[in-house]
């Protein structure tokens, strides 16, 4: 009896780390073993220590204008040479990044933040609410994103905002667009929620909408909300070196990526300086390729029912 | 089946409305118009040609005129050009439309060969590099990998001509005018295949990996057909048919031009004829553009749907 009792104990005890050993850490156990979207993880870390922490320890923080080094090739003093007012492009390169990556995350919260509230309501409450919400995300998505973009950007110019808050209108721009593809992903998957029976138990139980909202139903979005978020900032990236490529994102003398390409629009710098332009493409692609791919990974984990 | 084909036209009528507004008033609000950036002109000239364009008018006037025209077939003219919008559409949409189909035609045969083959040997060392480049692929600039070729296999290598459909001056004609357009094409056609082929070659693995894993691949094989049968009678067939859904998604891409590309370099096409117009606010070909765009994109979506029904009756409409 007493040997009988002491094994409940024991395989009650299992039970309990086995309950302890959540999803979440299941799911973040499998990602650690899947070597490539750690190694797009880690390259992401470093990129972002490089940006933010790495120009501190530049001697040519301060962007000065140095006459006697304009245009120098790549060298030991200047990493990847300097440009027509004799800055240091690796110090500038790094500044930009700053700037590229902070958009291309600021967007992606915002248009998940937007996209998930609305596509939630609508997938909700359906009715009215729901005709208002997506006929809204049906139009912005029947319109071509790009010619939006350039309209946007050239009322940035007209209405004079200051320079240095052109990246946050960018940012709502690029959110702009964003949204309504996510609220329709969201309010789809809201249709078949709601229709489960821990909802039924949630409406028996008398909760208020919004908690039935917000503590019920999309906490059960998490996992696809992280995925696609992951997966656009890439494509936030993308969209704002495009848009100040065409110089109408955000502008000189904030350096970004897209905006340090511009130089190639110069017959001279674009065949006789590649590495002003060179590098900045090269830092977008490395990094959305690591976004990319690490986001793979976390899709492999947290939705398994995607289609690999 | 026709009455959701009703109610479906009538929304997407009804959305393009909308969506004219929208345009509309967006190109409305952005600053200047074609008569200011003119810096010639005197201030009593400018007023005139405004009233002479209709410029002065009140934004929600103007877009009943444009919208009333639009309906009878008549999408203005170009202020810049002095020429019909549809005329100079259809002088440059062609051009468009062959840096497209080429390209579409390269990217799909591509995709449906490497995503089967490497979705049959998945895991292998073959798979894992197409993984690899399905990731480069949907990560690249599209402007900066543009620029990048034109830098190093035109100007650096002298390979290739840097831009334009023409060598500059040249009034070839027959075969040799076609051999100059094909030399021509060859870099925007490259960039364009490159950016289309990895979410393809990932989606046609994906498809082959599904069905690969289907009992009645294994029925075949059980059934001592030879692994070719299997493959291309058995899987093939069945992972091809629901791409016949994305051909709707196709059809912007094939008429309506890709910006960035033709501007890099610099291909006449209906792309580049938009970023013109952007710069010179010649609002009836800026109209005409997007709106154009937009059409496509809801017919597009709606030829998908119903295809998406025919490939699986299953899919209600």
């Amino acid at each position: 009896m007493s040997t009988m009792s002491s094994e409940v104990v024991k395989s009650s005890r299992q039970d309990h780390t086995a309950v302890k050993s959540s999803l979440w850490t299941q799911s973040m156990r499998k990602l650690r073993k899947n070597k490539l979207a750690m190694s797009g993880l880690i390259f992401v870390i470093l990129m972002f220590l490089a940006c933010f922490v790495g120009p501190l320890f530049s001697p040519y923080t301060d962007g000065k204008i140095n006459v006697t080094a304009m245009n120098k090739a790549p060298s030991l003093k200047h990493w990847l040479g300097t440009d027509m007012l004799g800055r240091d492009v690796m110090t500038r390169l790094l500044q930009a990044g700053r700037i590229s990556l902070t958009v291309g995350l600021a967007s992606m919260l915002l248009s998940v933040f937007i996209g998930s509230i609305l596509g939630a309501i609508a997938g909700y409450y359906r009715g009215i609410v729901d005709q208002v919400i997506m006929r809204i995300a049906d139009l912005l998505l029947t319109i071509p994103g790009l010619p939006i973009l350039f309209i946007l950007g050239a009322l940035l110019s007209e209405w004079k905002v200051p320079v240095d808050s052109r990246m946050y209108i960018v940012m709502l721009m690029l959110s702009f667009v964003g949204w309504p593809g996510l609220a329709r992903l969201v309010r789809g998957q809201m249709l078949s929620l709601r229709e489960r029976e821990f909802m039924q138990a949630a409406v028996v139980l008398g909760l208020r909408d919004r908690r039935k909202l917000f503590n019920h139903l999309l906490p059960n979005l998490f996992p696809l909300l992280i995925v696609v978020a992951t997966l656009s900032i890439g494509g936030a990236i993308l969209s704002e070196s495009v848009l100040s490529y065409f110089g109408l994102g955000v502008t000189p003398p904030t350096a970004t990526w897209g905006n340090m390409i511009d130089s190639a629009n110069n017959v001279i710098d674009f065949e006789k300086h590649p590495w002003l332009w060179i590098p900045p493409g090269f830092a977008i692609f490395s990094t959305v390729i690591a976004i990319n791919i690490f986001g793979d990974g976390l899709r492999d984990v947290l939705d398994p029912k995607h289609k690999k | 089946m026709s009455t959701y084909l009703t109610k479906r036209l009538i929304y997407m009528v009804l959305i393009l409305i909308g969506a004219s507004m929208l345009i509309f008033f967006l190109y409305a609000l952005t600053p200047g118009d074609f008569v200011s950036g003119n810096l010639k002109m005197s201030a009593e000239r400018k007023a005139e040609l405004r009233d002479l364009y209709g410029l002065n008018k009140p934004v929600f006037e103007r877009y009943l005129i444009w919208m009333k025209n639009a309906l009878h077939g008549d999408f203005g003219y170009s202020l810049a050009q002095q020429k019909p919008v549809l005329t100079l559409f259809n002088e440059y949409i062609w051009n468009s439309f062959l840096l497209a189909i080429v390209s579409t035609f390269l990217t799909w045969v591509i995709a449906v060969v490497i995503g089967v083959i490497s979705a049959y040997k998945q895991y292998s060392w073959f798979d894992t590099i197409v993984m690899i480049f399905i990731f480069a692929a949907m990560s690249i600039p599209s402007f900066f990998i543009g620029l990048f070729l034109i830098k190093t296999l035109a100007v650096d290598l002298k390979w290739l001509p840097p831009g334009g459909m023409m060598t500059t001056g040249s009034n070839a004609t027959g075969w040799a005018y076609v051999k100059e357009v094909i030399h021509h094409m060859t870099l925007p056609v490259v960039v364009m295949t490159l950016l289309g082929v990895g979410s393809l070659t990932r989606y046609f693995r994906s498809n082959m990996i599904d069905v690969i894993q289907q009992d009645y691949i294994r029925t075949a094989r059980a059934k001592g057909l030879t692994e070719r049968t299997v493959l291309f009678r058995h899987a093939l067939r069945n992972a091809l048919l629901p791409a016949i859904t994305l051909v709707g998604f196709e059809l912007p891409g094939l008429f309506g031009g890709s910006i960035i590309i033709e501007k890099i370099f610099n291909w006449p096409g209906i792309g580049q004829l938009y970023m013109q117009s952007f710069g010179s606010r010649d609002y009836p070909l800026l109209m005409g553009f997007t709106m154009f765009i937009a059409v496509l994109t809801v017919i597009g979506t709606l030829i998908s749907d119903i295809l998406y029904h025919l490939a699986d009756p299953r899919v209600k409409l």
